[in-house]
């Protein structure tokens, strides 16, 4: 079937979604412990390279996989293309 | 069997039933643990301890197994489509949560401080991917297996057929991995020898996806994670209890941190660990020079180890030393070829043992800027290729076939990294704790009154754990112990002085991990085999009762190959597991992202990409892996310089999918724009998995088959 505008918007506001959340992603995993050298101040007794791999990282990455089923599952509502249920 | 969902049963009724069986089952394991810590202070022996931890959860898997046994496809193959969102979330927990997890992962970080976050960052944060780019659009195709995508998007039989043989690779490795560490804890666990303990465990991984396929497999894996995640957290919890006083240790563990810090510097100024670790270079150094010359050098061994025989015969030694030299001269090596990798191996192991004990928090160690740069790249590369691979894992991928629909795919990801959060959250606590202890108690001690826990390991494999008095001053130094990173999560309650009834729970939870890990690679294989290869593309009018039987005899073969395999004790199984999320980014992440998010994208490819992907990181971890390089060289020994020659940008072997993953995608888009574009229907196919539903009805539940 063809894709109407509202369909295409829907798909243009996932990918930017996806983009903004890769962003943060990107930087909790990558940039923070390009750095981690350099971060190495005490927070509440960890290193704070330290403390953002073994555990700041883990809890960024639980919100963003829980916004993402938040976000997406009340665009899928407000865009009409959401699974009836069941 | 009502308990696990029949077909006529409303959705919520079958969630209230779960929440209740489940609600009940982790009540009574911990009711089954309280009755056996009272048994124990009544003098129950330990080996009755193991006995009845390992009897009591490996017949309640089979239970489950035999209560979910099925030959419907849709059953056996995606458990019915109706799995709740968050009981699928705690089946993926235990699925990725593997015998690495469960007893390598807080080992690795004893070992290697900082380095070891690598795991515990790539194995969360690849599930950002799995959300985001695969989930949800997996769910929304619908099909059974992963290669069934591929055959569909990318039209026909051999991308479908390049996915069946990467599955097969990936999931291999990884299973052979699971079941060398079954072996593992049911040797400890029961005393019974390494390999029978292999097949004892193996008979729990196959009565039960063997009889339900996917839907057993589902089931058990949530009792297998209740049981894994209560055996993880409880021994910590007690140690962080013990230590700090506070039973939140992943809260309060950056205190005692700071404590191993003040001890590392102390042990690395030491001058008893000092004289130690001059020995073991000494020891390198003579291999060094044992090496420039081998045939004096085996002339020359093999005269010292005859005349000690000699001189001790003359002088009427004890019978058991005179044995012991025998026995030494008899284990010399036979020829050059063997004698070359015996004097590689001493060198580099001892070169290992000479250097000082790691700084914990520090990040990337190294000696000057250099070798800092070198080891950073490395951690960075190391992250990106267990994200990236978890991301691309088949046995994870195809858990997300089975929920009820898009949106519940989606939620149910989040459940997944929860529950999995909640192990890995942990594990850096634990490593800490455990450093603690052995840097505190155990170092120090005299050699007479070592704690017998060291012994028991000992007698399992001495590999994992040795303690030899290397400078003979009867005191244990810290580089006197050679400890696997193995036996670290096993060994922490004795090591922390727990009761042994803990013990046996914590290898009750990493024998249920390395199961239910099992479970769903061995189906992963069996299904690629069956659906893929045998009904695809063999015999597309084969029957379902046909292909469910084929699906469960190759199952049995693959699960007795892979156990084969482990008896022969390959590499370490943190390697072998590295190596299967290499494979599995470097083949499957391109393919499949480019598949959903790119229309262009096309057959030619997406075949070309994957082996192309495929092969540099094999050819990479074949010329830089030592025992890939030997077995592939016919014997011959990796030496520093060969490595050195052969090593890209400095990356180690483990990472090879840093080179796989990004040729992999430059293959795909550079084939695909050089060939024509997919026709309409692909197109179409696209669009369809893009939205949940594209006019808002309901979509049909699964493919039609």
């Amino acid at each position: 079937m063809e894709l109407s505008a509202k369909h295409q918007e829907y798909w243009s506001k996932n990918l930017r979604i996806t983009a903004i959340l890769m962003g943060i992603w990107f930087f909790v995993t990558f940039v923070m412990t390009y750095f981690a050298r350099e971060l190495t101040f005490s927070f509440f007794g960890w290193p704070f390279s330290f403390w953002v791999a073994a555990q700041g990282a883990l809890v960024v990455y639980c919100v963003i996989i829980w916004f993402y089923a938040r976000y997406m599952n009340n665009l899928d509502n407000e865009y009409g293309v959401a699974e009836g249920e069941e | 069997m009502g308990m696990f969902g029949s077909t006529n049963q409303s959705q919520s009724d079958f969630k209230k039933g779960l929440n209740k069986v489940y609600g009940w089952y982790t009540g009574g394991f911990i009711g089954f643990v309280i009755v056996l810590a009272i048994l124990e202070q009544l003098g129950l022996p330990r080996n009755w301890i193991g006995y009845l931890f390992l009897a009591a959860t490996v017949l309640l898997y089979a239970g489950i197994g035999v209560m979910s046994r099925t030959s419907d496809a849709a059953e056996y193959y995606v458990a019915g489509r109706r799995v709740p969102a968050m009981y699928n979330g705690m089946a993926t927990g235990a699925d990725w949560m593997s015998a690495a997890s469960f007893i390598g992962m807080a080992g690795t970080l004893y070992l290697t401080g900082y380095g070891g976050l690598a795991f515990i960052l790539g194995w969360t944060g690849g599930y950002c991917l799995v959300a985001l780019f695969l989930a949800p659009y997996l769910r929304k195709f619908g099909q059974f297996t992963i290669p069934d995508f591929l055959g569909a998007r990318y039209e026909g039989n051999l991308p479908r057929l390049i996915g069946v043989f990467a599955a097969i690779l990936c999931s291999f490795t990884y299973v052979v991995a699971q079941i060398y560490g079954v072996g593992l804890i049911t040797a400890r666990l029961t005393g019974l020898a390494f390999e029978i303990g292999i097949f004892a465990g193996l008979g729990g991984i196959l009565v039960c996806s063997f009889l339900g396929g996917m839907r057993a497999v589902t089931w058990t894996q949530v009792a297998q994670y209740v049981i894994l995640i209560i055996a993880y957290l409880l021994p910590v919890i007690w140690l962080s209890v013990k230590h700090t006083g506070v039973p939140v240790p992943q809260a309060v563990y950056g205190y005692t941190l700071q404590k191993v810090t003040a001890k590392e510097e102390q042990l690395l100024k030491d001058p008893k660990e000092l004289e130690v670790r001059d020995i073991f270079k000494a020891r390198s150094e003579a291999a060094v020079a044992k090496l420039k010359d081998v045939p004096a050098a085996m002339a020359a061994d093999k005269a010292a180890a005859q005349k000690k025989v000699d001189d001790l015969k003359a002088a009427n030694g004890a019978v058991a030393d005179i044995r012991a030299a025998e026995a030494a001269l008899a284990a010399l090596p036979k020829d050059e070829v063997a004698a070359r990798a015996a004097y590689t191996a001493a060198r580099v192991g001892n070169a290992a043992r000479s250097a000082p004990p790691i700084r914990h928090a520090q990040p990337y160690p190294g000696k000057d800027e250099a070798a800092q740069d070198i080891s950073r790249k490395n951690f960075l590369a190391l992250v990106f290729c267990l994200m990236i691979g978890t991301a691309a894992l088949p046995h994870i991928l195809m858990r997300y076939y089975t929920v009820p629909s898009v949106k519940e795919a989606r939620q149910s990801v989040s459940w997944s990294l929860f529950f999995i959060f909640l192990l890995y959250f942990t594990a850096p606590a634990l490593a800490v704790l455990a450093k603690y202890e052995v840097y505190t108690v155990l170092v120090n001690t005299p050699f007479d009154n070592l704690p017998g826990w060291i012994a028991r390991w000992n007698a399992v494999d001495p590999t994992l754990l040795s303690v030899v008095d290397i400078n003979k001053d009867g005191i244990l130094q810290l580089a006197e112990i050679n400890i696997g990173g193995d036996i670290i999560v096993l060994a922490t309650p004795e090591i922390g002085g727990l009761p042994y009834v803990v013990s046996g729970m914590v290898a009750a939870g990493g024998l249920a991990a390395a199961l239910s890990t099992a479970d769903g690679l061995l189906l992963t294989i069996a299904n690629a085999l069956s659906h893929d290869l045998y009904y695809k593309v063999l015999d597309p009018n084969a029957s379902t009762a046909r292909r469910v039987m084929v699906s469960k005899v190759l199952l049995l073969v693959v699960a007795l190959l892979a156990a084969y395999v482990a008896a022969q004790k390959p590499a370490d199984i943190l390697f072998l597991v590295s190596a299967a999320f290499s494979f599995a980014a470097a083949a499957f992440f391109p393919a499949l992202t480019l598949g959903i998010f790119w229309k262009r994208a096309n057959r030619w490819g997406a075949s070309l990409g994957m082996v192309a992907g495929l092969g540099v990181t094999f050819y990479y971890m074949m010329t830089t892996q030592p025992w890939l390089y030997k077995l592939t060289h016919s014997g011959a020994a990796l030496t520093p310089e060969i490595l050195k020659a052969n090593t890209w940008w400095d990356i180690a072997p483990i990472s090879a999918g840093l080179f796989g993953v990004p040729l992999g995608f430059a293959v795909i888009i550079i084939v695909s724009l050089l060939t024509k574009a997919p026709g309409k229907e692909i197109q179409e196919l696209v669009e369809h998995v893009r939205y949940p539903s594209l006019d808002g009805k309901v979509a049909a539940a699964g493919a039609g088959h």
